[in-house]
Parts: structure tokens; C-alpha cells; sequence
């Protein structure tokens, strides 16, 4: 199936590129989207739906993503975020991960948020409930903020 | 009650699981199943000595706690999630609501094998008698009893996610306290599993509120906007009593309160609506938003943290196998 994805991934790039620094998933309930809409700047919104196409990421991104209540390790990490980062270059340009979910879910609170960070070996920046409060977005847009200032101060002294 | 002919769902066709209309109702229906669980698989019994430990008032407090519980699942169960079938939009909003009722009784039922397990008799009928007379534990299942059995489909979403989302903490707030302190834990791990079934009721009925709105006018949506805010107002003021009523004996009110302004919080966003308590009073005390959830306290997060620490992770390509969650 990744390799379907990559092979696709090739083709009409153009109208699935993106060069956001902040990819997001979020579902028909569109939590994570009143988020990331309250923290504003340029955001790209991965497909709804599996069947859909996609994107390519052109520029180092951030990913924000929600946690499902009660899965097991298996499952947590929504299918369509795997199809995103069953492409390898989008595998190459996440910088972190931030999750969203619901203490309720105890141990698996944003665990797709964890199991991403590992597997990408990126940190798993914040973590933020349902659509997060005004304080979780203002921390987050300087923490963000930082986090990039940092991040290409690093590259010029590489 | 009145004698009005019984309101149920219009003509009903067979209904078919091979044609969806919203992937939401596939989706909440999947996890409910694998959420499913019943008392009868928690060891219980493991918390008998602990229990003897607590103190005579603290046994008291836990019984009332309880049964007030378990007077909001009931209502919940056999009228709440009920109510909300003869105006669901999909058939299979129907099915998942049966299946949230059914949870419901099971949690109801699971407040009595933690009685039968930890208390006398005379204990549990002396707490169930308290819940029956007890004026503000009474008072909130009214006000939303009264909802439900009235004519406003869309208020009646709006009072089954504020009990879900918001009127069990009160009473949650207690085994989580007891878990933090290593008390009554298996008890803690059995309340853990209804919470999470509540979170995903909640995220549920109040999504379905807003597919609702959706549908009716702007004047009607900013009518209901102003009307939630109401009634959380008045249940919370009934709140703020009744956690008195119960937690001033241990002194626990004021981090009671925390946590109920916490959870209003949550249960507006489930309904779409801006959080309304600031972070000032929602600081409810680390020990128990941890045993609530481990993952849950600021040191994990990088954007929280003391900000010294600041590693700045680097991508490895990884293989595609790497991608077979």
C-alpha cells in the first residue's frame, strides 16, 4: 500500500502540494480544524476521507493530530495520516507533532501524537483537549514561533 | 408525566450498515464495541482492605458519591439516550444511541457490585435512601429530566452532553482522589472505564447537536448558544452546592471546583462552544488529572516545560515497513 502511495505521489504534484508549515488532520467533528484555525497563519488540511489524494509536503512542516478514544497501540494513528506519511518526503520534512485528545482516555491521551514522534523520531511538542483553550493557543503559536526561530538558527550553523 | 402518546421513532425501515450517510456513526459505533467491558472483569474484591482504612466518614462520603452516580446513569440510560432516538438524522444515530443506553445501564449496575463488594446492606440502602432525599442531587436530575421528557430536540442534546461532559465529575473527582493516595484502586481502574465510555457519549451527542444546527437558522442557533450558557450556569451553581454538601467534611471542595470547571469546559467544546472557565480556576491538582491520565501532566510537553531543554529533534528516513502500524 506505501509503496502505491509514493508511486502516486509522483504524479499531478501540483495539486496536492503544499508548502504549509502546519499539516493538520481532523475528522467530521472538526475539533483539531477550530484549533488549528484559532492559531491562524498558513495551515493545510489533510483529505477527510482515505480514498482521497493525499498531499505533498514541499517545506518542513509541523503535524497536529488527534487521539481516538480507547484504541490500543494498533489503530491510534488515524489511516489517513498514515497514507500522508506512508510518502517518504513527507516523512523527511516533519519537524514535530502535536496531539489533541481527551485526558479521559487515560493512558492513550494523544498516543497518535506519541506513536508518530517515535516513529519520525521528531518531538512531540504539546498536547492540547478537544479544541483546545485560548491558552493552549497562545502557547502554542509562540511555542511554534520559537520553534521554528530555533530550528533555522540551527540550520545556518550547521 | 402526561398522558401524550408515547414518542418513538417515525416508520422504520430495515436498517442497512452497507450504506452510510455519516462515517461518524460507523466510526463512534466501532469504538463503543471495543470499549465494551463489564464489571464483572475488574477484581473488585482486591480493594476490601483498603476500604477498611478509610474512615467512617470517608466510607459515607464514597457511598453517597456513588449512588448519586448511579442515579445519573440511570437517568441517562433508561430516558436520556433513549430520548434522543426519535429525532436522530441517520438510522444508524439510532443504533448507536441503544448502544450508549445499554452502556449506561451497565454503569448504573457497576456502582452496585463496588456496594456489594465493599458495604453492608443497610449501608447501601441508607445511601440509596440519602440519594432520594438529598435536594441538589435531586435538583440536577430534574432539571435535565425536564428536558428530555420536552419538545426542543436540539435542547435535549444540549442537557444529555452537559451530563455527560459535566455533571459526573462531582462525583468522579472521588475515586480519582482515593487512586492517587493508592486507595480503592481496582474501584478507580472500574470508574476509569466508565469516563472514557462518557468522553466518547459526550464527543458524540454533541457532534450530532451540531450537525443539527446546521440545519436551522442563524437566530435559532444564537437562541441555543445563549441557552447553554444558561443552563450550565444553573447546573453549575447547583453544583458548586452540592459539592459542598458533600466535600466540605474532607476538605476537598475548593480542588472539587477545579475539576468541575475543567470539565465544563469540555463538555462546551463537545458542544462546540469556546471553553468559559479560565486557566486560573481549572488548575486542578496534578495528582489527580494524573490519575486520570498519566500522560497528562506539563513536564511532557515541550511548549510547557521550562523551555531550557530544548532538543531540536531530527528526522531519520525511516523505511516503509516502518509504516505498517
Amino acid at each position: 500500500m506505501s509503496a502505491v502511495a509514493a508511486e502516486a505521489a509522483v504524479g499531478e504534484i501540483t495539486s496536492r502540494t503544499t508548502s504549509s508549515p502546519l499539516i493538520y488532520f481532523s475528522s467530521a467533528s472538526d475539533n483539531t480544524h477550530r484549533f488549528v484555525m484559532k492559531l491562524g497563519g498558513d495551515v493545510a488540511r489533510l483529505p477527510i476521507y482515505t480514498y482521497e489524494e493525499t498531499l505533498l509536503a514541499q517545506e518542513p512542516f509541523v503535524l497536529v493530530l488527534p487521539t481516538y478514544g480507547g484504541e490500543n497501540r494498533l489503530g491510534a494513528v488515524p489511516k489517513q495520516v498514515i497514507k500522508f506519511l506512508n510518502v517518504e518526503q513527507n516523512r523527511k520534512l516533519i519537524r514535530g507533532v502535536i496531539g489533541a485528545g481527551n485526558t479521559n482516555f487515560g493512558e492513550t491521551y494523544c498516543l497518535a501524537g506519541d506513536i508518530v514522534a517515535e516513529k519520525c523520531h521528531v518531538q512531540h511538542l504539546y498536547r492540547f483537549e478537544l479544541m483546545g483553550t485560548s491558552d493552549d493557543v497562545d502557547l502554542v503559536r509562540e511555542g511554534l514561533e520559537e520553534f521554528w526561530t530555533r530550528l533555522s538558527l540551527t540550520k545556518k550553523l550547521l | 408525566m402526561t398522558p401524550d402518546k408515547l414518542k418513538l421513532a417515525g416508520h422504520v425501515k430495515a436498517i442497512n450498515w452497507n450504506r452510510i450517510e455519516d462515517e461518524k456513526d460507523v466510526e463512534v459505533w466501532n469504538r463503543l464495541c471495543n470499549n465494551f467491558w463489564l464489571p464483572e472483569k475488574v477484581p473488585l474484591s482486591n480493594d476490601v482492605q483498603s476500604w477498611a482504612t478509610l474512615t467512617p466518614d470517608e466510607q459515607l462520603l464514597t457511598m453517597r458519591v456513588f449512588t448519586g452516580l448511579t442515579l445519573l446513569d440511570t437517568l441517562q440510560g433508561t430516558v436520556g439516550a433513549v430520548s434522543l432516538i426519535p429525532d436522530a438524522i441517520t438510522q444508524h444515530e439510532e443504533a448507536v444511541y441503544t448502544n450508549i443506553a445499554f452502556m449506561e445501564s451497565v454503569h448504573a449496575k457497576s456502582y452496585s457490585s463496588i456496594f456489594s463488594t465493599l458495604a453492608s446492606t443497610k449501608e447501601i440502602d441508607e445511601a440509596f435512601r440519602w440519594s432520594v432525599e438529598n435536594v441538589n442531587l435531586q435538583k440536577k436530575a430534574q432539571i435535565i429530566e425536564s428536558y428530555y421528557h420536552g419538545d426542543d430536540p436540539l435542547k435535549r442534546k444540549i442537557a444529555s452532553t452537559l451530563l455527560e461532559s459535566f455533571l459526573f465529575y462531582s462525583g468522579f473527582y472521588l475515586p480519582m482522589y482515593w487512586s492517587s493516595r493508592a486507595k480503592l484502586t481496582n474501584t478507580a481502574d472500574l470508574i476509569r472505564l466508565i469516563i472514557r465510555d462518557e468522553a466518547v457519549h459526550g464527543y458524540y451527542i454533541g457532534y450530532k447537536y451540531q450537525k443539527g444546527l446546521e440545519k436551522v437558522s442563524e437566530e435559532r442557533r444564537e437562541e441555543l448558544k445563549a441557552w447553554t450558557f444558561e443552563l450550565m450556569f444553573e447546573l453549575y451553581e447547583n453544583e458548586v452546592q452540592y459539592t459542598h454538601d458533600l466535600y466540605d467534611s474532607v476538605g476537598l471542595a475548593e480542588d472539587v471546583k477545579k475539576f468541575l470547571h475543567y470539565n465544563a469546559n469540555k463538555a462546551l467544546m463537545n458542544l462546540g462552544y469556546e471553553a468559559m472557565f479560565p486557566a486560573a480556576v481549572t488548575d486542578v491538582s496534578p495528582a489527580i488529572l494524573s490519575a486520570l491520565s498519566p500522560n497528562s501532566d506539563e513536564n511532557h510537553d515541550f511548549f510547557s516545560g521550562s523551555g531550557s531543554s530544548y532538543v531540536i529533534g531530527k528526522a531519520v528516513n525511516t523505511e516503509d515497513d516502518d509504516w505498517d502500524f
